[in-house]
């Protein structure tokens, strides 16, 4: 299968020529030919100003009545007593699916020895009901057992929508889930909307980040997403009723073959990169491992976590658990700061996302400043001493 | 003990850039390369095959020139490869994959592990690891720092969260998802680089997997691509002027203006 190409509506323009990943489309005197390299990955369908390419319909796969499904599900994530922020992020996100469909709003919640309080902080953050399953064969995660609890609470009430957080826990066992139930599943969105019919849109970056890509499960339920901490602002409403039910599942849904062996909490706190409101990144403009200090005073002035590079961990100037980007971490604090950064493309994806992006480099053409919002062109080693000065200054400190 | 390995040949995502003025994906330059993560996954192999009596297999689905990749992991010392490619197997979102991984690693038959990079750079989504382990019905653990064999049925494996480290017992047969932690992978050597040039690589499409058309592929897809698009450019850049203190005092205000945390 390839892209369709409509001739009548086709100018040979060329622009989708460029714009193939696979280099799959090539330009002939009258015409467009798509080869067999075309792996349908729809970059130039949106481009076609003439609207000239389509992709094919997905497979119907076996009928089934979807509207049977009904209710907007959240997983809500326990771990170490807590519950994970995103979970509060989806549910007020949830909340607007919900009420655009008119239908309730659900949270899970599985663990052990859970907080009675937890249930009543879910519906105070927008959920209806809160469904809670407490059994000692959840107090430690494994894909298995919380996968087949997931499984057999929606097989039994059938909700439309299912968004969990795209955590390293979201990531590992939502796949278990959607296989499952023979359904489809966006990783990472970034965005979600409803459409008229009741379709979730999902949208999440594709290539590293260079394209955003919306997509949709039109013939199975739930429809489902895991999203990424930090792109949803949750809202709490104190006051806010609902219930809270404990239902009872088959024996069979806690029976596991991996054994957990040791959960061990990561010692050092600042690698809790994904949760910082404040990252203060350095790359290899900093040159050596021992300046990584000045990086470390800034971060603690500021509260915040200590990133780095690809380069500065290859470097070994800081350890892997540091590293942002595609094959460290992807952050969205509320400021990130990118001090010596060149910012290729593997770093800039994994903190895009950050609300403020303030850059500092001495090369003026260094593309990290194509995603700041203030960039600085300077000598980090004179500009964040001056800086970490003047927030000592301001403060009365010095 | 027979593993094997899931590899993907992807486009080199971290040399692609949108043009700022057309908005397209500018592509010069950009080879396909196999994902970085399955290198780490080929690594973890190879590790288990250094201490122990085990053979180690390579398979891919992809275009027929994702032939490459599996040769250029053959030179790693990898025993065998097979390449899944079929004109049908075009468009698949990951239950699509996972569905033809899943009939190839049942047609392999005495398969004990299987390895996966924790996620391919192309689309990110971590999926296809977890589903194929679902769809054969064996147990999973994901983003793998290390592994180590405990007897014959069992693995020790210990995985990255984002709260720490959880130390696991996975019985045999079973899929893990790998992370860079694993070790650095090796280069290739000369008598393997040699070995993998005249390897003959089987080619299984549709019918040796004995799959329906309407399973695998687009048409195979619960997921629908429906619109694609360049992500919003942040417009609102500021340059700051002026000296080094100057820059610092005027950083410092606007950040402290736009309320941010920690200042």
């Amino acid at each position: 299968m390839k892209v369709l190409v409509d001739r009548q509506k086709c100018t040979v323009c060329g622009v989708c020529v460029d714009v193939c990943p696979f280099s799959a489309i090539t330009l002939t005197e009258t015409s467009i030919e798509v080869s067999d390299a075309c792996t349908l990955c729809g970059m130039c369908v949106d481009t076609c100003e003439f609207g000239a390419l389509s992709l094919p319909d997905v497979g119907a796969g076996p009928g089934e009545d979807l509207s049977a499904f009904r209710g907007v599900w959240v997983y809500a994530e326990w771990r170490e007593g807590l519950i994970h922020k995103v979970s509060y992020e989806l549910l007020s996100e949830g909340r607007k699916l919900a009420d655009k469909r008119g239908v309730p709003l659900c949270a899970v919640l599985l663990g052990h020895g859970l907080d009675g309080t937890l249930a009543h902080e879910l519906i105070a953050h927008g959920a209806d009901v809160v469904y809670v399953v407490d059994r000692p064969e959840l107090a430690h995660f494994t894909d298995e057992v919380y996968g087949n609890v997931l499984v057999e609470l929606i097989r039994e009430k059938r909700p439309e929508i299912l968004l969990a957080g795209a955590t390293s826990m979201g990531r590992s066992f939502i796949p278990r889930v959607a296989a499952c139930l023979r359904t489809g599943l966006t990783a990472d969105c970034t965005e979600l909307d409803i459409s008229p019919e009741g379709l979730l849109l999902q949208t999440r970056p594709a290539f590293g980040g260079n394209v955003m890509a919306t997509i949709v499960c039109p013939h199975r339920r739930p429809q489902m997403a895991t999203v990424r901490p930090k792109v949803m602002k949750p809202v709490k409403r104190d006051g806010r009723t609902g219930s809270v039910e404990s239902p009872t599942l088959p024996e069979e849904c806690f029976r596991a073959r991996i054994e957990v062996l040791e959960v061990i909490p990561e010692k050092d706190q600042t690698a809790k990169l994904t949760e910082a409101d404040v990252i203060v990144s350095g790359g290899r403009g900093l040159r050596k491992a021992e300046n990584f200090a000045i990086i470390e005073e800034l971060a603690q002035l500021v509260r915040g976590a200590v990133g780095a590079s690809r380069g500065a961990v290859d470097e070994g100037w800081i350890p892997p658990s540091h590293q942002v980007g595609q094959t460290g971490r992807t952050v969205a604090p509320s400021l990130y700061m990118a001090v010596g950064i060149a910012g290729a493309i593997q770093h800039v994806v994994g903190m895009q996302g950050s609300n403020v992006i303030v850059a500092v480099n001495k090369d003026p053409m260094a593309p990290i400043f194509d995603v700041a919002t203030y960039g600085v062109v300077a000598d980090l080693f004179d500009f964040i001493p001056a800086f970490i000065r003047k927030i000592r200054q301001d403060r009365g400190e010095l | 003990m027979h593993i094997v390995v899931c590899i993907k040949q992807v486009p080199d995502t971290k040399n692609v850039r949108i043009d700022p003025d057309t908005h397209t994906l500018v592509r010069q330059g950009v080879e396909s390369i196999v994902n970085p993560f399955d290198f780490f996954a080929v690594e973890a192999a190879l590790k288990i095959k250094d201490e122990r009596d085990a053979r180690v297999t390579v398979l891919t689905m992809g275009p027929p020139q994702a032939e490459e990749a599996l040769r250029e992991v053959l030179s790693r010392g990898v025993d065998d490869a097979v390449l899944l490619s079929d004109r049908a197997f075009a468009g698949s979102d990951t239950w699509a994959t996972s569905t033809t991984l899943a009939a190839a690693i049942r047609k392999l038959g005495d398969v004990d592990l299987i390895l996966c990079g924790k996620q391919a750079i192309d689309g990110d989504t971590a999926q296809v690891g977890p589903e194929t382990a679902t769809m054969l019905n064996i147990p999973y653990a994901t983003f793998a720092k290390k592994i180590e064999p405990m007897d014959d049925r069992h693995l020790k494996i210990t995985r990255q969260t984002d709260e720490g480290v959880e130390v696991w017992k996975v019985p045999l047969p079973a899929l893990v998802t790998v992370i860079k932690e694993v070790g650095e992978p090796r280069m290739p050597s000369l008598r393997h680089k040699m070995r993998a040039k005249k390897a003959s690589i089987p080619l299984w499409g549709i019918q040796d997997l004995g799959l329906a058309p309407e399973s695998v592929g687009l048409a195979g897809s619960y997921t629908q691509v429906v619109r694609v698009f360049s992500p919003p450019r942040r417009g609102n850049r500021l340059m700051i002027q002026g000296s080094v203190e100057e820059q610092a005092e005027r950083l410092y205000r606007l950040l402290k203006e736009s309320k941010v945390p920690g200042l």
